[in-house]
């Protein structure tokens, strides 16, 4: 009985329930919209650095994290590899040795991070294969590198061109190389874009004299968001000599921005929110004071006040239920298409995006959360706001109303 | 003070409204008895206090002091609740501007006292059809109230006071609004209930048609009882006047 009266209650005023209902439907859109791009460029920083390149979970020789030389690299151990691999959280495990060098080709030279992998593996956890802009992709009996787009540029260097790398390899003793350039790799992320060399892990083995050694185990977790609880497990199963970080451990200042930009989206969100939050609010307060009368009579005729609260309290979900589906069903298509064709910047502000090290492109997330939480947060918005009337109501004396 | 033998006793009953700069003693120590079945009228000039009396009869406003009893049952030590419920099973209310629910029907309206009984769906659905056409209203049922002329919605609220099967109705000026022939109709669907079920009425009014059809007119003058005359046997205000 209830919900047929508080239904047929929002139609009585068709045009304020309408105008109520476009509002939430707008605020809702555009909060979709910001959560979207908010967060689909921060899963895009994170992919860009953690999928493609760190990994959510590494494991390192105790000490390495801090000091980050071949020295402090470990020997193979197949029964790690093993070990780690049969562990159900994860998916992957791949094998790498990185270290600092200076990449030159006949006139420029500059320091970038070479990193020797394991080709297939890799691919298969990084999609590195997939990065590829020009040229092929690497096996693991090459003697070639690929390099990444930047850093190709800066050199003046391209696919087919000699790269030479020299730097210090295992317990200090030099490592030179000279490697025919096979592809070239572009990054979203400018600042990996700028100097990565990427050798298959014998090679670079073999150029750092770091026989059978590696730098990282990168792990790929099942499930990215439970990197920390498995990071802590396996630190709990392995050697002493072993420390195992994710990668909110490893990149502190990556999480602090990430963590930083949703403290200020929900900050533009509340302001959003509060804009919905006067808009249902007047409606309310409208219903319920032009309704004084009405209220009067049914608490006089035997409807008890708690129930004219919660008839009052459902009409407002109801209006709020509608204008946020609206919102939610009209912001799909909107997000679905911006998913598809993200917004690229271009001319001085990309340049300007690039300089600080982001990608000059605007991506959206379609994950469900964005847009369910809209939905949610529009529903206890209106709960919280029918407070007004269901105390206003809890209170009314039939006589008074009805003299109002 | 409870005598039995009356329906509705009053004793000193006094309200006073001091919301504004002078207090105003609405209802002055009244002290009225009502007998089952009767027909009456409270009448008296505007501001004589008949409709804050019908409302603390009714249990809808709280005394400053005095006792109401209503079929024995002193209204003051009721809580809000259990006074919501007391008039929900006992007492049907007629107000001057038919105060129908704007979004039910004819039917829904009746309807709606029942559904607040929890009547199951036979039993609401007899009664209501019953008593719509009591009011002569049943090709109106599936009519809103805005769908209805001003005769026909009092009709329906006359229908809604009676769905519950109350005791008593009481009615606040049900005819102010009305054409002479309506309240002619309305007034002889309420004397037949009266008549025939016994139910009691008790009207405020400056109407001398209810006047006219009442067996007993209380007249009251600034909140106290100037004049109580019984004016008709009880059986004779079916007489059409």
């Amino acid at each position: 009985m209830l919900l047929k009266l508080a239904w047929r209650n929002i139609w009585r005023n068709k045009k304020r329930t309408y105008i109520t209902m476009c509002s939430i439907v707008f605020a809702v859109i555009l909060s979709i919209l910001l959560d979207s791009i908010k967060k689909g460029l921060l899963d895009k920083m994170k992919e860009n650095v953690v999928s493609i390149y760190t990994g959510y979970i590494q494991i390192h020789k105790n000490g390495y994290w801090d000091d980050r030389t071949l020295d402090n690299s470990f020997e193979w151990q197949p029964a790690l590899v093993q070990s780690t691999e049969e562990n159900k959280d994860l998916r992957y495990v791949i094998p790498r040795l990185e270290s600092f060098t200076l990449a030159a080709s006949e006139s420029y030279s500059k320091g970038c991070m070479v990193v020797g992998i394991d080709p297939e593996k890799e691919s298969r956890v990084t999609a590195l294969d997939e990065k590829l802009d020009k040229g092929s992709y690497l096996s693991p009996s090459d003697k070639a590198v690929l390099v990444t787009e930047g850093l190709a540029n800066y050199l003046k260097l391209d696919v087919n061109d000699t790269l030479v790398l020299i730097g210090q390899g295992y317990r200090g003793v030099s490592a030179a190389g000279k490697y025919p350039i096979k592809g070239l790799i572009k990054f979203g992320s400018p600042e990996l874009n700028k100097g990565l060399v990427y050798l298959p892990l014998k090679e670079s083995q073999h150029l750092f004299a770091a026989k059978n050694k590696l730098t990282a185990l990168v792990l790929s977790p099942a499930d990215p968001e439970k990197s920390q609880e498995i990071a802590q497990a396996l630190a709990l199963k392995l050697e002493p000599e072993y420390e195992v970080m994710n990668w909110q451990t490893m990149m502190p200042e990556l999480d602090q921005v990430i963590e930083g930009e949703r403290r200020e989206n929900v900050i533009f969100q509340i302001v959003l929110y509060m804009l919905i939050a006067f808009g249902i609010f007047g409606t309310i307060l409208m219903m319920t004071l032009e309704r004084q009368y009405e209220f009067g009579v049914m608490v006089a005729i035997g409807m008890k006040n708690f129930r004219l609260s919660t008839m009052v309290i459902l009409e407002n979900v109801l209006i709020s239920i509608l204008g946020a589906t609206g919102g939610i069903l009209l912001s799909i298509p909107i997000v679905l298409y911006l998913f598809a064709y993200p917004i690229q910047l271009d001319g001085k502000l990309a340049e300007a995006y690039e300089k600080f090290g982001i990608e000059p492109i605007f991506y959206f997330s379609i994950a469900p959360k964005v847009f369910y939480s809209q939905g949610l947060v529009v529903f206890f918005l209106a709960l919280f706001l029918s407070l007004y009337p269901f105390v206003k109501i809890s209170k009314l004396n039939p006589v008074s109303a009805m003299h109002a | 003070m409870n005598d039995l033998s009356h329906v509705i006793v009053t004793e000193n009953l006094t309200k006073i409204y001091d919301e504004g700069a002078i207090p105003v003693k609405a209802v002055n120590n009244v002290n009225l008895k009502v007998d089952q079945g009767e027909f009456t009228a409270l009448v008296g000039p505007s501001g004589s206090g008949k409709t804050t009396l019908l409302n603390l009869i009714g249990g809808l406003d709280k005394p400053t002091s005095g006792n109401v009893w209503v079929d024995g049952k002193n209204l003051n030590t009721l809580k809000k609740n259990q006074l919501i419920d007391f008039r929900l099973h006992n007492i049907g209310f007629v107000f001057q501007a038919y105060n129908l629910i704007p979004v039910l029907t004819a039917r829904e309206n009746i309807e709606f006292v029942m559904l607040l009984q929890k009547a199951s769906k036979k039993e609401r659905s007899q009664r209501v059809l019953e008593l719509l056409k009591e009011v002569g209203l049943e090709d109106k049922m599936n009519n809103r109230p805005d769908e209805l002329s001003g005769g026909q919605q009092q009709r329906v609220a006359v229908a809604r006071a009676l769905a519950s099967k109350p005791k008593f109705v009481l009615a606040d000026e049900p005819t102010a609004n009305l054409d002479s022939k309506t309240a002619a109709n309305l007034l002889d669907i309420m004397g037949k209930l009266n008549h025939e079920e016994g139910i009691t009425f008790i009207f405020s009014t400056h109407d001398q048609r209810v006047i006219d059809r009442a067996h007993r007119v209380v007249t009251l003058v600034d909140g106290a009882i100037y004049k109580d005359e019984i004016t008709a046997a009880p059986s004779d205000h079916m007489k059409p006047v």
